[in-house]
């Protein structure tokens, strides 16, 4: 009981959604009380018309077509307005949906990158496709078969007690014990249903890593063992899918056998009532035996429904944490940036992902326009840690980065970024065209502007040598094109915006060596003149820049130029020493 | 699908007796409204008050007996079908496990751990659900049909017309909704693509203010999959006013024929009864029926995809199994060309080389230039398209591949642990390594200091995928788990890409002095990786352009100049590069 009181929140939230259609959700319900109640009345007539046809020679004729005719009516009747009630209970369902989906995707969009660093992107894909699927299958659908069950449930009872009370008093009493069966035997497979998907997720995890990684296994002639560990498993699957599957398939022939102890106890007593005329007709027993077959249905119906409903809740919960996480900060009064040369300032700034651990303490670094600043230190080290302050994808914790002279907090997001170039190593292409992902940095660029950025990045020769040229589309996987023309792909996307500043990702493996000296080139031309943060592994860009920060295990632990931190014979000289001097 | 049925042969009796157990609980069910019929037309009528408790009893009874077999058919059929299941997946699994690289890639392993998943459990239920209900229901309708003719063959005639056309629409209007229901699928999966992306791309959308375009898309999808959903909605909630309609006119027809034949007398009002009960009846197995074939659908599409991979037969089997000869060379290629499929061009060519017990070897050339096509066909994990690779002086073709394999360590250039601890990540080559051997391993390649601060050192857990480590350290596992076991012959393709220079400058110094007797293949883009090797290899689109020391191809081989020339690495004199 109090799980249900703590669970009406994501209700009353999807209600909400579902407000503006609401004309629909009422038009539905209306349709559903006449298609169901002109339903229950069918056997009423069919009852009747059973009456008129006695035995030989006694059948009343004149009096039974009228009321087949009347049969024909209700039939259509009830044909068009279930149709009617389905059409407004997709609607206000798919719409309903529809709005809670753009509203979660709006909200990642918004939200501060630190909620989509810090949660498994599997978690928040689910939350977004398969549990909004539950939401609509479960909850609003739900609804409707909850309401229509009700209606059945409570038509049917008026029909029956309008009809005969006693006899209605067998069915009210035994009906009910199918619900009880159908509960018991639902809590007690959700068990063996929990324990199977236990199983099965190791199962699969196996199978991902043995079969996903085979070629690694073969390598290690690891056959044996992975066939052993997966047939164990596979075994006690075996087991309690056998009991689980077996436990769950009760449920029919169990609810099927308490339908027909209501149908033979209507029977019996119905029989019998006919023979001590107290009025009952055959044809009432005939509508009575329709009726105990029917009734049963909505209650199991609505057991169904009720187990479908709560993991639709908590669905519905997960859905709207999502959407209700706060966003980023809002930007300040629409500053924009304007006239920017490429100045940017950090002072005393300090920054960590959790407040326990800090990261960056009291740093400042003052860069003018066209300087080259140099990133170094060993795998791991947080040389993102500084990308994503100077982008602003995570706020400083103390002190201010400034362009211009302007806090970059007082600025709007979106100006500041548009005034960045960034290529980083993991590059990120859009499902799309070639030209589409060049053209991402300026939606408004021509065909020739674009052609003429993938000139500059040295990438429109393998351009033109792909199958459409401009026009290919990178494969989901991206597995039509190579890492490097990748990178070169990411670089003529930003030399097609012309920022006065740069982030630039050196990669350090896997390019082969033309591509390689394509990036280079690329490189050279896009720093020139521009002031540029590099993430760097090449000695050269080192060597050349006006600062280099070297960093370990997320700190920045010197700073200065190439000649400055040799002669201090610090971490730096051990690193140079390591990396570029081969004993 | 029914290919898969010899995965049943140890639940035969299984299998025969659900469905047996099923059709006994359908017969009692069709003689539910006989008996009835008899209440009303022999009790009712001639006031027979025992002769109605008589029938009631037959009817509890007819209940119970209907409610034990079908139990008992239950239990049969989710015996048989986690049987079935079971031993398909284990199957598939060993099947697998045979195939080779070349099979293996020609599948893409994520859908081959989806087939041995998702489409071995659609047809486990393909399975469950046609012993249990695939004989059921046509055997209800054809049953309903006789019992029918036992009552008065010419009202019969009302059902074979309603029966037919009952199942055309429920068919007709299934089949349209499969079709409209796979284009919602695709926007759902659109949908689901477009998230992933801006989860991936977060930083590169935001840093080129994107938000709204992708909002936009997003938007544009959503509507689309609104409105395909209520055409698919449209059509499927067709089907129960449709079947409504038609039972309701087949019961008016029943009703009006029926009442001429009582009137004339052929038939009894019971009868009538008995036949408005039989029509729903059929109504019922149909739409089961029916909802029964979409799940076989599935199943069938599942069944297709597990049969290609059985059909799948591996290209390289053990050799006949010969012991090494002895001999100075470790590994000799003579004259080998290679191509992944007949029809491609070659992946190498004409390759010739020998390689020294001991030595170090450094591969070097483009991406594409065959570097680890070169070295996978040394564990014969494809097999030369003509001529040979030897490994101490016997073919490789001719070992048993486990024997062969145990002589290699090979670190694959993707960095892949498994779920469990390091010391079981570290056994995977010599499954009776004693800690030493394991510490020297890690030792060796650079870990020993990262895997002593995790809590546990050798005992700490590695998560699926080595999620808990980092690319840098994955990789340098992966090393120490080839080295393990002291192999003869140690590749490392390409598999210092994650780690930065000075740790990769470490790594080969150890693996030099540590590994005397070892044969090490390097295989790089990088020259600083190569340059100290006994011997380089230089590839070049599938040809050896050229073979020996640094120094030696830094003077001759105009491709190692050029890949030197793009790394900035001095080649006129061959000697050290100190920056400046």
């Amino acid at each position: 009981m109090e799980n249900k009181k703590l669970s009406a929140a994501p209700l009353k939230s999807v209600l909400l959604y579902a407000k503006p259609y609401i004309a629909y959700l009422v038009l539905g319900l209306v349709f559903a009380v006449i298609s169901v109640s002109l339903t229950l009345y069918a056997p009423i007539l069919t009852g009747r018309g059973i009456d008129l046809i006695i035995e030989k020679g006694r059948v009343d004729f004149d009096a039974l077509s009228p009321i087949l005719i009347k049969l024909g009516i209700i039939a259509g009747i009830v044909a068009l307005t279930q149709w009617l009630m389905s059409l407004c209970t997709n609607k206000v369902t798919y719409l309903t949906i529809r709005d809670i989906r753009n509203d979660a995707f709006k909200r990642l969009e918004h939200l501060p990158l630190r909620y989509i660093d810090s949660n498994p992107h599997g978690d928040i894909l689910s939350r977004m496709i398969s549990d909004m699927e539950q939401i609509s299958d479960g909850l609003i659908m739900g609804f409707a078969q909850l309401f229509t069950g009700l209606v059945t449930i409570i038509g049917t009872l008026g029909f029956m007690l309008s009809v005969n009370v006693k006899i209605t008093l067998i069915v009210v009493v035994i009906t009910p014990l199918s619900l009880f069966v159908a509960r018991f035997i639902s809590k007690n497979t959700f068990l063996l249903f929990k324990d199977r998907s236990v199983t099965r997720g190791e199962l699969t995890s196996v199978v991902e890593e043995m079969t996903g990684e085979q070629k690694t296994v073969a390598a290690f002639c690891h056959e044996q063992d992975a066939y052993d560990s997966f047939a164990e498993i596979n075994e006690r699957l075996r087991k309690i899918s056998a009991r689980a599957i077996f436990f769950s398939s009760l449920t029919n022939p169990s609810t099927r056998f308490i339908n027909g102890l209501v149908y033979s106890f209507v029977g019996i007593f119905g029989a019998v009532s006919v023979i001590s005329g107290s009025g009952f007709t055959v044809g009432q027993l005939s509508c009575f035996l329709t009726y105990a077959n029917q009734y049963t249905k909505p209650f199991n119906e609505i057991s169904g429904v009720i187990t479908e409903l709560q993991s639709a809740i908590a669905c519905a919960k997960r859905v709207f944490e999502l959407i209700d996480e706060p966003e980023e900060i809002s930007d300040k009064d629409n500053a924009v940036l304007d006239d920017c040369k490429g100045n940017v300032k950090i002072s005393d700034v300090s920054f960590s992902y959790t407040p326990d651990i800090p990261l960056i303490d009291d740093l400042n670094l003052d860069v003018k326009q066209g300087q080259r600043i140099a990133i170094v230190g060993p795998t791991g080290c947080g040389k993102t840690t500084i990308i994503n302050l100077l982008m602003r994808f995570y706020d400083v914790t103390e002190g201010c980065v400034s362009v211009e002279g302007k806090d970059i907090r007082e600025l709007t997001r979106n100006s500041l970024r548009s005034h960045y170039g960034m290529v980083l190593q993991e590059t990120w292409l859009k499902s799309g065209t070639i030209y589409e992902n060049i053209a991402y940095s300026k939606p408004d660029a021509t065909r020739e502007e674009v052609i003429a950025a993938a000139k500059a990045a040295h990438a429109d020769s393998f351009i033109r040598r792909l199958p459409e040229g401009y026009d290919t589309v990178i494969s989901d996987d991206g597995s039509n094109i190579s890492a490097g023309q990748k990178q070169l792909l990411c670089i003529a996307r930003v030399m097609l915006m012309v920022p006065p500043m740069l982030i630039l990702d050196e990669a350090t493996s896997s390019i082969d060596t033309m591509t390689e000296i394509r990036i280079q080139r690329a490189f050279a031309k896009l720093i020139k003149g521009r002031t540029s943060f590099i993430v760097a592994h090449r000695l050269s860009t080192i060597v050349e820049s006006d600062c280099i920060l070297v960093m370990d295990k997320g700190h920045i632990i010197e700073q200065g130029t190439h000649e400055q931190l040799l002669a201090k014979k610090g971490f730096y000289y051990e690193l140079y020493m390591s990396q570029f001097c081969n004993d | 699908m029914f290919r898969l049925a010899r995965f049943l042969k140890h639940y035969k009796l299984q299998s025969l007796f659900g469905p047996l157990f099923k059709l006994t609980e359908a017969v009692f069910e069709l003689l539910v409204p006989v008996v009835m019929a008899k209440m009303i037309d022999i009790g009712v009528k001639n006031n027979d008050k025992a002769y109605i408790y008589h029938s009631g009893i037959i009817l509890v009874v007819l209940g119970i007996l209907g409610l034990t077999a079908s139990l008992t058919a239950q239990y049969f059929a989710a015996r048989a079908s986690t049987g079935f299941g079971t031993e398909l997946r284990n199957a598939l699994f060993k099947h697998i496990n045979t195939l080779s690289f070349k099979e293996v890639d020609k599948f893409g392993t994520p859908s081959l751990v989806t087939r041995l998943t998702n489409d071995c459990d659609q047809v486990q239920t393909g399975v469950n659900m046609i012993l249990r209900l695939f004989l059921r229901s046509p055997f209800i309708v054809v049953g309903a049909v006789i019992m029918g003719l036992t009552i008065s063959v010419r009202l019969t005639l009302i059902f074979l017309i309603a029966a037919p056309v009952l199942a055309l629409i429920i068919f007709a209007i299934i089949k349209k909704t499969i079709v409209l229901y796979k284009t919602t699928q695709k926007k759902l999966d659109r949908a689901s693509s477009i998230t992933r992306e801006n989860l991936t791309g977060a930083r590169a959308i935001r840093a080129f203010s994107r938000q709204q375009d992708e909002i936009n898309d997003f938007e544009q999808n959503s509507n689309e999959l609104y409105i395909n959903q209520l055409i698919a909605g449209k059509i499927s909630a067709l089907m129960n006013p449709f079947t409504y309609i038609v039972v309701n006119l087949a019961i008016i027809a029943i009703i009006w024929y029926g009442g001429k034949n009582v009137y004339t007398g052929s038939i009894t009002q019971g009868e009538v009864i008995a036949l408005v009960n039989y029509m729903n009846q059929i109504l019922l197995a149909l739409v089961a029926l029916a909802n029964l074939i979409v799940i076989i659908t599935k199943a069938q599409a599942s069944a297709v995809r597990v049969n290609e991979v059985f059909d799948t037969k591996t290209t390289i089997s053990d050799g006949r199994g010969v012991d090494p000869k002895a001999t100075d060379i470790a590994v000799e290629f003579k004259n080998v060309t290679f191509s992944y499929y007949s029809s491609s061009d070659d992946a190498l060519e004409n390759i010739s080389f020998k390689v020294k017990k001991g030595e170090t070897v450094g591969i070097i050339g483009a991406t594409g230039s065959g570097k680890s096509t070169l070295v996978n066909l040394i564990p014969r994990f494809y097999d030369v398209s003509s001529r040979q690779v030897i490994v101490n002086g016997e073919n490789v073709k001719d070992y048993t591949l486990s024997s062969l394999r145990k002589r290699i360590g090979i670190v694959p250039q993707k960095a892949v642990l498994f779920k469990g601890t390091i010391r079981d990540n570290m056994r995977w080559r010599d499954k009776s390594a004693t800690d030493e051997q394991i510490k020297k391993a890690l030792s060796i390649s650079q870990s020993l200091d990262f895997v002593k601060e995790k809590r546990g050192c050798l005992d700490y857990k590695i998560l699926q995928g080595g999620k808990n480590l980092s690319g840098g350290q994955r990789q340098r596992l992966t090393i120490a788990r080839a080295l393990v076991g002291e192999p003869e012959i140690l590749i490392l393709d390409d598999s210092s890409s994650a780690l930065d220079l000075a740790t990769d400058a470490h790594l080969r110094k150890a693996i030099s002095h540590e590994t005397d007797n070892m044969t090490v293949f390097i295989v790089s883009q990088r020259i600083s990786s190569v340059r100290n090797a006994d011997k380089i290899l230089v590839l070049d689109d599938g040809i050896l352009a050229g073979v020996g020391t640094h120094n030696e191809l830094a003077d001759s081989c105009e491709v190692y100049k050029e890949i030197c020339r793009s790394q900035n690495v001095e080649t006129e004199k061959g000697g050290d590069v100190n920056g400046k």
